[in-house]
């Protein structure tokens, strides 16, 4: 377990500096100039050069990336060029919103996903299982953004239970924190608990037919129990990989809902950020998303390891 | 029967109780929608447009200021004479001005301000509206000289700029995020990405204003813009981004719409050295290929004036030149064939992201299409927009609204992307620096109209409309734009 915990923390390093290089020269070739964009068209050239002067865009670029690195191995991500304020501070601001988000999409969508999948799993070609796959196939069809857009629809404009978007902030009351991140969280979830559940189906299939089910049923178990049992447990390393890949996507592409429901998320504070040209921040939130995805996914393997002990055994 | 009626008393009691319990005191805080979040509170130190329309006389005021239509009006200074040779202008400032922090505006934060915006390192994006400036000394403690190295007929206009507002010189390194400012309104909180929240200022040295406290919420996305405003998040929304959505609010009887004129001349930007556009001929074949109406139907639903010059129908020395640029393909292949291109050409026209310049594109080139002319379209975002149109010159045409305030003069500058700066029309910007007098300087941007409309510099297409929708109870906002600005200072609610 050690050595298998080991290579997997060397393959993540390595995952990261990659990134970053790669982030860096992506953003070094991006047209556009903060400081000419943040002044405008009646800017003179020589403030332009002052602000350039200001921000710290007159060095190299190797020596801006070193900059970059050190620094946030320090944690200072540096000064976003636009708010000129820690870029740490504003990442931090839009975490409150985003991983909030994130997790509640999740949990919503795992709850949804694991009855449905089991119970068309344990009574497959049942009408059950018939509404779980249809009702699944359009929860997959369905943009997200545009079931978003008719929630706000009924919910807020209609029916005014809800506000059209917006956040008023955690300070302002935990339930109306939530309650504000619920249509986001359930457009969000919408699709994923669609996927989760089919998934979650075909594993549990996939498992109820191998020998030791065959053998646990032999031995005297129903076919509830074996599936409960023994099928489950090994049913849940596909739905385990899903569930670390939703994650990322959750945290990281919120984007477009975020922008529905005008929440100050990572995902519009990126967004934004590339159309002003605030380059530190967008180089710094995606490295963040990046290692965000790394540790998620160096999770899922340990969690792999702990569900299945041939891995472990393996390495 | 009896019952019934009993029940519809008591239920209408209860109903007149709750609604009037709330209509006793008349509401005083807004909630306003805005597109774009200002990058921060400094006005001095950025061009977004947004920081103005936050800041710009509800935290900040400069020594003039702009009114709903347009007219310069007394800021912080109440008074001013000019000198004979209109070179120097000595402003008496307010009395008991204090600044959000308790300590008092007087003449010597007044020339701090100046010196700082004309300054070798000021980062103030409107530097060339100090440039004239010899010195800045302070008299008294209430009076203030300003020497101008030459005549400067639109000081006065210049100094009404969010640019050109006073500030603390003790403020001044916190001043993107704690603005300090002699408004009405201080910054009480900004969530950053969400919204920015003013509470009135108890101090404030000017008259009484009846909102205690304003929000401005940002709404980048039109639909969700749209999903606020009806789901009663917002109160208003200013410069409203789906013109269509407009009847819909119009229709509603909680809501109003507010139609007004802005700065904003939107133009088919030509690059006047970029052959074949460096023939008048082409330039005017270009302009009578297009039809005004149809791209403001179609591209601002209708709202928007037909413009045949660099100008603001709204102010008094306007002259509508339409006519020179009338709708009329026949004379633009004439005139495409008498160029020497009877067969067309093909050209870029390279869009930024509004809608009016996207939407406006699509019609413009179909336009085009019809007398010969094919374009390439790309859709730039700003940020390169303003590094290959703006900067690099490389374009053919480009289609952009030009909202500064008063800015015909950029057809005198050479380098500038358009690349027109004929000396004779610079000549008459130099006169019009020299006048004074109100008719004389009417004439004289008349006959600068005139010369850019005749050398059909730019394809002139129509002055931004300023869209806003409010609910039907607010009153006092401005429905024209003459700066980018949601003066809060006259809004109150009316029950």
């Amino acid at each position: 377990m050690l050595r298998y915990t080991l290579k997997r923390l060397l393959s993540l390093s390595v995952s990261l500096l990659v990134a970053s290089i790669i982030i860096f020269l992506a953003i070094e070739v991006v047209p556009g100039d903060p400081a000419s964009y943040m002044l405008g068209i009646n800017a003179q050239p020589d403030t332009i050069a002052a602000l350039r002067e200001e921000l710290g865009l007159n060095v190299s670029a190797v020596e801006r990336y070193v900059n970059w690195v050190s620094g946030m191995l320090t944690g200072n991500f540096g000064t976003s060029y636009t708010y000129r304020t820690p870029v740490v501070d504003m990442i931090g601001d839009r975490m409150w919103i985003s991983l909030p988000l994130a997790l509640y999409a999740l949990l919503l969508s795992t709850l949804i996903a694991f009855p449905a999948g089991i119970l068309a799993a344990s009574k497959r070609g049942s009408v059950a299982d018939t509404l779980v796959m249809g009702i699944t196939q359009l929860g997959v069809a369905i943009p997200n953004f545009w079931f978003a857009m008719l929630m706000v629809l009924v919910f807020a404009i209609n029916l005014r239970w809800f506000s059209a978007g917006g956040f008023p902030g955690w300070d302002g009351g935990f339930w109306l924190a939530v309650k504000a991140l619920t249509l986001p969280a359930v457009s969000l979830a919408l699709p994923q608990a669609s996927i989760l559940a089919r998934v979650m189906r075909s594993a549990l299939l996939d498992t109820l037919g191998e020998d030791f089910v065959r053998s646990a049923r032999a031995k005297g178990l129903n076919r509830r129990q074996a599936l409960w049992r023994h099928a489950l447990r090994n049913a849940m390393i596909p739905v385990l990989t899903i569930i670390g890949l939703q994650f990322s996507f959750l945290l990281a592409g919120a984007i477009i809902i975020e922008n529905v429901f005008f929440l100050p998320g990572l995902g519009r504070l990126v967004f934004q950020s590339i159309s002003q040209r605030d380059l530190i921040v967008v180089e710094s939130v995606v490295m963040l998303l990046v290692f965000a995805v790394v540790i998620v996914n160096f999770s899922v393997d340990i969690a792999y390891a702990l569900v299945d002990p041939r891995l472990r055994r393996r390495s | 029967m009896t019952n019934m009626k009993t029940g519809y008393v008591i239920a209408a009691a209860v109903a007149i109780a709750l609604t009037g319990g709330a209509a006793q005191a008349a509401k005083t805080d807004i909630v306003i929608g805005l597109q774009l979040e200002p990058p921060h509170l400094d006005p001095t130190g950025a061009a977004a447009g947004a920081i103005d329309q936050v800041v710009y006389s509800n935290v900040f005021e400069g020594l003039t200021r702009f009114a709903s239509d347009g007219s310069i009006i007394p800021g912080l200074a109440k008074s001013w004479e000019i000198s004979d040779d209109g070179l120097s202008y000595i402003f008496h400032l307010n009395e008991g001005v204090t600044f959000h922090d308790g300590s008092a505006m007087d003449a010597e934060d007044v020339k701090f301000s100046l010196d700082r915006a004309r300054a070798e390192d000021s980062t103030n994006a409107q530097k060339a509206l100090f440039a004239d400036i010899a010195s800045v000394e302070a008299m008294d403690l209430a009076t203030v000289k300003v020497t101008l190295s030459k005549q400067n007929g639109s000081f006065l206009f210049n100094m009404a700029w969010g640019d050109a507002v006073i500030v603390a010189p003790e403020s001044i390194a916190d001043i993107k995020t704690k603005p300090i400012g002699t408004g009405p309104f201080v910054l009480s909180n900004w969530v950053q990405g969400d919204r920015i929240e003013l509470a009135k200022n108890p101090d404030y040295w000017g008259s009484a204003i009846s909102l205690d406290k304003a929000t401005f919420k940002f709404i980048s996305d039109p639909t969700a813009a749209f999903a606020a405003v009806m789901a009663e998040d917002v109160n208003a929304f200013m410069a409203f981004p789906a013109p269509e959505n407009l009847p819909q609010f119009d229709a509603d009887p909680r809501f109003k719409v507010l139609v007004g004129s802005t700065e904003g001349e939107t133009i088919l930007a030509i690059n006047n050295k970029l052959p074949p556009f460096d023939n008048v001929k082409i330039r005017e074949a270009v302009a009578h290929a297009i039809d005004r109406q149809a791209i403001i139907d179609g591209a601002m639903f209708g709202y928007g004036t037909p413009i045949g010059t660099h100008f603001a129908p709204h102010n008094p020395a306007y002259i509508d030149l339409t006519a020179l640029s009338a709708y009329d393909p026949e004379k633009s292949k004439a005139l495409l064939a008498e160029a020497g291109f009877a067969d067309g050409f093909t050209t870029t026209l390279k869009l930024p992201p509004p809608s009016y310049a996207r939407r406006g594109g699509e019609i413009i080139a179909s336009q085009l299409k019809a007398v010969g002319i094919t374009v390439e379209i790309s859709n730039l975002e700003w940020a390169q927009w303003l590094e290959q149109v703006f900067r690099g010159k490389d374009f053919g045409l480009s289609i952009v609204s030009h909202t500064e305030p008063m800015d015909i003069g950029i057809y005198g500058r050479e380098d500038y992307y358009f690349q027109y700066g004929k000396p004779e029309f610079q000549a008459l910007m130099a006169e019009l620096n020299a006048t004074t007098d109100p008719a004389e300087r009417t004439s004289i941007l008349q006959a600068a109209q005139t010369m850019i409309s005749e050398d059909y510099v730019n394809a002139y297409l129509f002055q931004l409309a300023n869209t806003g929708v409010a609910n039907a109870k607010i009153e006092g906002l401005w429905a024209n734009a003459p700066t980018q600005a949601v003066d809060l200072t006259g809004v109150s609610w009316t029950d």
